[in-house]
């Protein structure tokens, strides 16, 4: 009976959360889906028939009259998925050495780091990516700098290129890669270090056959928190990254927006939420081996 | 023959937060001989666990020596040190195999897998582990982690090994056996270690040589029956073991003993040998130097104890003062309450000077 009431009790509790979810994630995701095998209408919208050419024009069974297979997308999500990448290993590689310096802080300053780092947050993201435009662009500060310094003789190109679209991607992420890093530098048992060091492992040695294992999941965490938005990321290669910089998260948008095509959106929003999901598997599956060994 | 391992004027301060500075190891001098096994026994913060990250190199010393085998490591960093340890906290790697853990030393040190794999299984037969290789640390009961600590520290046999409390984590009847282990271990090994405690029991069970510390210093280095009868001052006597120490004025002479006196009145005997009356000086008595019989201090029991097979008594001195530990074999009839005298050999009466 007491069992019964409590079932009662927890599924009256859970009922509001599980409406929210219902109706604010999972519902837009099913229309999302269905949407993606519907036939695109003349002036936006959709027309309830049957209609697999959304995802033949990206992998290429398009029928070639109304929809013509386009390789360009298939690269865009390639690029995508390298920008994405990139951006995860030049955060990864910014922010572990920190993350050991910010742990090894006095408490007080620990705790000004830490603040320091979700500073930006504070501020809306289309500014502070607005004031790497001026920083970047070809009279901007960064190439002011160096002409004034002599290192180049002209302003270099790095505006509208895919590297501003990294360079922003990058600042905007390393929060989000720094945080679970740091969560899983600050655990590491120090005794473990030691104990490595004296049983005659040098500083290498001991990085990668004690360190890194030990941080794994904060890399995989972090990894994964800054793999996923960067993918369908659209912001920063709008602001900073020009028609060489565009990702898969600007097509999404464009057919949303201007192509008013929603079921080509929402078939390259099923790619990258396919693509998404199996990054996310597999780093899942590999921290619950490196977690089952602990 | 030179000592194994020779520490000259090792001096290590450390910046306490409120700008101070605080003398972890203030001139330490300590030789150490090839398979001995020497304590560091002292009060919390003494610096025995400074001395021990001294030597396997994790602090640096401000100033001093440290050389083993002739060699000088002083500036060496830890895994160029022939010296390994054995961690409170064990601190073994949660990410791999007990074998593998073991096996670290030898792994590193790049000996091939085979030859590892065969000494792992010695070693982890030499602690009692064999056929646990494959298990996690974290599969492991609080001895048995102990165990992997210490196979893993041996397996490469440094010439010393460093114990910073292996057994704190212990309970009681484990840590007895723990004690008779290592000592066996560290006999079969033939290496020398050198093991912090906080516990003056096993101190003097264990060791070979007791070092005693206090506040980064040196009071005193003897063997356990050295230190427990001759303690050279005051902090010693107190610290090892239970004491009885009376401050007498010498009163008069009687042939071959002398009468000294506390402030109260208490009575003790102590040998001759050139006192004059009215010298000062503090006498050191362990309750087992007692005994129970017709004349001697008089007093009365207040507290009585079976330890084992040995009695415990608190006894009041009819003059006053301090109550007195005493430690008899057999305490038939006696009880709280009891009064009695107690009675002394006065050769067993160890004398500071400096009263
Ligand atoms: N890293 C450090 N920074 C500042 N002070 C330290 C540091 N390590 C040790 N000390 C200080 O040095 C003194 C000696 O410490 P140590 O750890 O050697 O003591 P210990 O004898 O091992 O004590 P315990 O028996 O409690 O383990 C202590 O006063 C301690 O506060
Ligand atoms: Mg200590």
């Amino acid at each position: 009976m007491a069992l019964r009431r409590q079932s009662v009790i927890l599924g009256a509790l859970l009922a509001p959360v599980t409406l929210f979810l219902g109706v604010f994630f999972v519902l837009p995701l099913l229309i999302i889906a269905v949407f993606s095998f519907l036939t695109p209408g003349l002036y936006g919208g959709v027309e309830w028939a049957f209609y697999h050419w959304n995802y033949g024009r990206i992998f290429g069974w398009a029928d070639g009259i109304m929809e013509v297979y386009e390789p360009i997308y298939l690269r865009i999500l390639l690029r995508s998925l390298i920008f994405a990448a990139l951006t995860v290993i030049v955060t990864l590689i910014l922010c572990y050495p920190v993350a050991f310096w910010v742990s090894g802080l006095p408490d007080r300053w620990r705790l000004v780091f830490l603040f320091l780092i979700t500073l930006p947050f504070f501020s809306s993201l289309i500014v502070r990516l607005y004031a790497w435009l001026l920083i970047l662009k070809p009279t901007g500060l960064f190439n002011t700098v160096l002409m004034n310094l002599g290192l180049i003789g002209q302003p270099l190109e790095i505006l509208y290129t895919p590297t501003a679209v990294v360079l922003g991607m990058v600042y905007v992420m390393i929060p989000f890669m720094f945080l679970p890093l740091y969560a899983s530098v600050d655990n590491l048992d120090r005794a473990q270090v030691e104990a490595s060091l004296d049983l005659g492992a040098n500083r290498i040695q001991t990085l990668v056959k004690v360190i890194l294992p030990q941080t794994l999941p904060g890399i995989l965490g972090g990894a994964v928190i800054v793999f996923i938005p960067s993918v369908g990321n659209f912001i920063v290669p709008d602001v900073l990254g020009g028609a060489k910089g565009l990702m898969v998260g600007n097509l999404v948008e464009q057919q949303f927006l201007s192509s008013r095509n929603w079921p080509f959106g929402s078939a390259l929003s099923m790619i990258i939420m396919a693509v998404v999901l199996t990054v996310l598997l597999i780093a899942v599956a590999r921290a619950r081996k490196v977690g089952g060994h602990a | 023959m030179a000592p194994l391992l020779e520490i000259r004027a090792a001096r290590r301060d450390f910046a306490t937060p409120e700008g101070g500075k605080i003398c972890a190891l203030d001139g330490v001098d300590l030789d150490v001989g090839a398979n001995e096994f020497v304590t560091l026994l002292g009060p919390s913060g003494c610096g025995k666990t400074t001395l021990l990250r001294a030597i396997s190199g994790f602090e640096m010393l401000d100033s001093g020596t440290i050389q083993l085998g002739g060699a000088d490591l002083t500036a060496l960093p830890p895994f160029r040190r022939p010296v390994n340890t054995v961690f409170q906290s064990y601190a073994l790697f949660g990410h791999i195999t007990v074998a593998r853990n073991v096996g670290y030393a030898l792994e590193v040190a790049g000996v091939a897998k085979a030859q590892r794999d065969v000494e792992v299984a010695e070693t982890l037969e030499k602690v009692g582990l064999a056929g646990m290789g494959t298990r996690r640390p974290s599969q492991l009961s609080g001895g048995q982690r102990q165990r992997v600590a210490l196979a893993r520290a041996i397996i490469a046999k440094p010439k010393l090994l460093l114990l910073d409390e292996p057994l704190s984590a212990l309970d009681r009847n484990l840590r007895q056996q723990m004690q008779i282990e290592l000592k066996n271990l560290q006999h079969r090994l033939g290496i020398a270690f050198i093991f912090v405690t906080h516990d003056q029991e096993e101190a003097l069970t264990m060791s070979d040589r007791i070092v005693v510390m206090r506040a980064g210093a040196i009071e005193q280095i003897g063997t356990p029956r050295d230190i427990y009868r001759h303690p050279r001052n005051r902090f010693v006597a107190e610290f090892i073991g239970e004491t009885n120490l009376f401050a007498v004025t010498v009163d008069r002479l009687e042939g071959d003993t002398a009468l000294a006196r506390t402030a109260e009145g208490v009575e003790v005997l102590l040998p001759a040998d050139g006192r004059k009356a009215g010298e000062r000086l503090t006498a050191i008595l362990r309750p087992a130097d007692f005994t129970i019989a017709a004349q001697g201090i008089p007093g009365t029991v207040t507290r009585a104890v079976y330890l084992g097979s040995d009695l415990h008594l608190s006894v009041a001195p009819e003059a006053g003062g301090p109550d007195i530990s005493v430690a008899i074999r057999d305490g038939l009839g006696v009880g709280e309450g009891t009064r009695l005298h107690l009675a002394h050999d006065p050769a067993r009466v160890h004398v500071l000077e400096d009263a």
